[in-house]
């Protein structure tokens, strides 16, 4: 009988068949779109971006200038408007950050924000950089080590950092020597750990 | 000869000139400032953190709370960067809501500025004036979405609600009374000498010095330079309509003081051409997924704010909440260069001064 009152063990079951036949759909689908995208990609070879010269310059200035072995990687951001970006060691970073502000062709004076990111495998700073005059965007990776994270300050290069350099060091823990004031800047000057680490434990699950 | 002695003064974190929780460490020299070290942070309520753990319209709610006088384009902010991760189509009329409310939000946060601006310096009655408008905006924003400071008004893909009957009516109606009285304030204050005395050539600064120190809005454009995002890199539909970038040369309060207001003018004159173009019905809501989850990336996306740029940046890993989420706040980027500015300066011109630069300490301590 259709209206007879159904036992909870087989509305689980019945609850269960439907999850199954629900994700077994989902996995077909997902399927089917991963191979309709995999075929559409080889019939027709991607298109260069457009800010793929903007990136070659970029390189090309930096290897001639800095040193051809500095950048980690190099790519085009194509979820960020094409963004060129750049990967580069902090030991590097010294070196390679008043060239980007003062070489002729790039003239990146203004640095738009400055985020830190604990990767988990590594820490990495992302500075997003402008020139002002051609309106071009980049963006600048520095790498550093998880343990002893250490990124050269560029408060003398761009006086905007200085504060942003604190703020990273306050919720991160990267450490940038030749800062003038390397203290804390949002928190207290005895907080324990650095919050936006991954693996930050709260030392007073009170506050 | 006198016997004169270095003092040190202690100024907030409650003190009504800092507009918040504000403090700032003086070394005082008779009245000369030869030292000043801000102290930030009272505030500070991890935003960046708390939004590890929330999908990305809860955190909505929060941009609200960061820059509380200009909650409107918090929110823009955010759902902009996810947008422009996710590559959403916006229905016409959404964005014409959008922009709508930012510029609104533009005047009533400028006549903020403006009323606790003067109030500082010792004027007190522009301040009554400026809220009589400020408060028949925050009245169309109540009738809109049901609060007057913390809106929750955009969703990513949209808005949540459609503006009620009558409502652009009464936007439209709004504009010429808020043309007469700005005419009103230029006449109150503008050419007031006492008022001149005290911001002319107070807080000065040159166009290098303001890009290197990354200030943006009317900090930077007081010094001559012509940046404003909604021109230089459109978001929205900005590109859409008529107006001009306010600059002044000077570098001084007295600039500052003349973009702001000139701002205010070229809202107003934003705000016509679009309840002129509003369109007469559709979507306010873009197909957006149920669970908003960004593909595995990041992204940073600026808009112009009323107190410069306000940037979000978000590295996703493909989840619905992001592995992480930067906000690049204007008013923390600028409050940088008073220590600067306040050092040499006698101490009456600290508070013209740290007023100019128009902060809001929720946004500086994010």
């Amino acid at each position: 009988m259709s209206d007879e009152i159904k036992t909870p063990e087989q509305l689980e079951a019945e609850k269960a068949a439907k999850v199954q036949a629900a994700a077994e759909a989902r996995a077909a689908r997902a399927a089917a779109k991963a191979a309709a995208e995999a075929e559409a990609a080889e019939a027709t070879p991607k298109e260069p971006s457009p800010q793929q010269p903007i990136l070659d310059r970029l390189v090309a200035i930096v290897n001639e200038q800095v040193g051809s072995d500095i950048i980690v990687e190099s790519y085009i951001n194509e979820m960020d408007a094409h963004i060129p970006t750049l990967v580069v060691k902090a030991d590097n970073w010294a070196a390679l950050a008043p060239i980007l502000k003062n070489h002729e062709e790039l003239q990146l004076e203004y640095l738009r924000n400055l985020s830190g990111v604990d990767r988990e495998t590594h820490m990495e700073c992302v500075y997003y950089l402008i020139n002002l005059t051609n309106k071009q965007n980049y963006a600048i990776k520095v790498t550093t080590d998880r343990d002893n994270a250490i990124i050269p300050s560029v408060t003398p290069v761009w006086a905007t950092a200085e504060w942003n350099e604190r703020e990273v060091f306050d919720l991160l823990g990267i450490q940038f020597p030749g800062h003038p004031n390397m203290k804390r800047i949002m928190l207290t000057d005895d907080w324990v750990g650095h919050p936006l680490r991954k693996d930050y434990v709260q030392i007073d699950s009170e506050v | 000869m006198l016997r004169t002695e270095e003092l040190l003064l202690n100024v907030g974190p409650q003190h009504p000139s800092t507009h918040g929780v504000f403090r700032i460490v003086l070394k005082i020299d008779g009245e000369i400032i030869k030292e000043a070290t801000p102290v930030i942070g009272y505030l500070h309520r991890g935003t960046e953190k708390l939004a590890e753990n929330l999908n990305y319209t809860q955190i909505i709610p929060y941009t609200d709370r960061m820059d509380y006088v200009s909650a409107m384009t918090n929110n823009y902010a955010l759902v902009n960067s996810v947008e422009k991760m996710m590559q959403l189509e916006i229905p016409e009329r959404a964005e014409f809501l959008r922009l709508i409310v930012m510029e609104l939000q533009r005047i009533a946060s400028h006549l903020v500025w403006f009323g606790t601006y003067l109030l500082d310096i010792g004027a007190m009655s522009p301040f009554l004036y400026a809220f009589r408008d400020r408060e028949t905006i925050i009245n169309l924003f109540n009738e809109l979405c049901g609060a007057r400071l913390t809106y929750f008004y955009m969703r990513v893909g949209g808005v949540k609600w459609d503006a009620p009957e009558g409502w652009i009516e009464k936007v439209k109606n709004f504009l010429p009374e808020m043309r007469r009285n700005l005419d009103e304030y230029h006449e109150l204050v503008s050419g007031n000498e006492i008022f001149l005395a005290r911001v002319k050539g107070i807080g000065k600064y040159d166009a290098q010095t303001a890009i290197n120190f990354g200030l943006s809005g009317a900090n930077l454009r007081s010094t001559g330079v012509k940046w404003d995002l909604r021109k230089d890199q459109p978001y929205s539909i900005y590109d859409r309509f008529e107006f001009d970038v306010a600059t002044h040369p000077d570098g001084d309060c007295w600039s500052r003081y003349v973009v702001r207001m000139e701002e205010i003018k070229q809202s107003i004159r934003i705000l016509e051409q679009a309840v002129e173009q509003f369109p007469a019905e559709g979507e306010i809501m873009g197909k957006v997924p149920r669970v908003i989850r960004p593909a595995e990336g990041e992204v940073y996306a600026g808009i112009e704010s009323p107190r410069g740029e306000i940037g979000v940046h978000i590295v996703s890993k493909g989840k619905a909440e992001p592995y992480r989420l930067k906000f690049r706040r204007p008013s923390f980027t600028n409050l940088q260069i008073l220590e600067k500015l306040l050092v040499g300066e006698n101490i009456t011109n600290m508070v013209t001064i740290l007023g100019g630069i128009d902060i809001v300490l929720g946004e500086v301590d994010g």
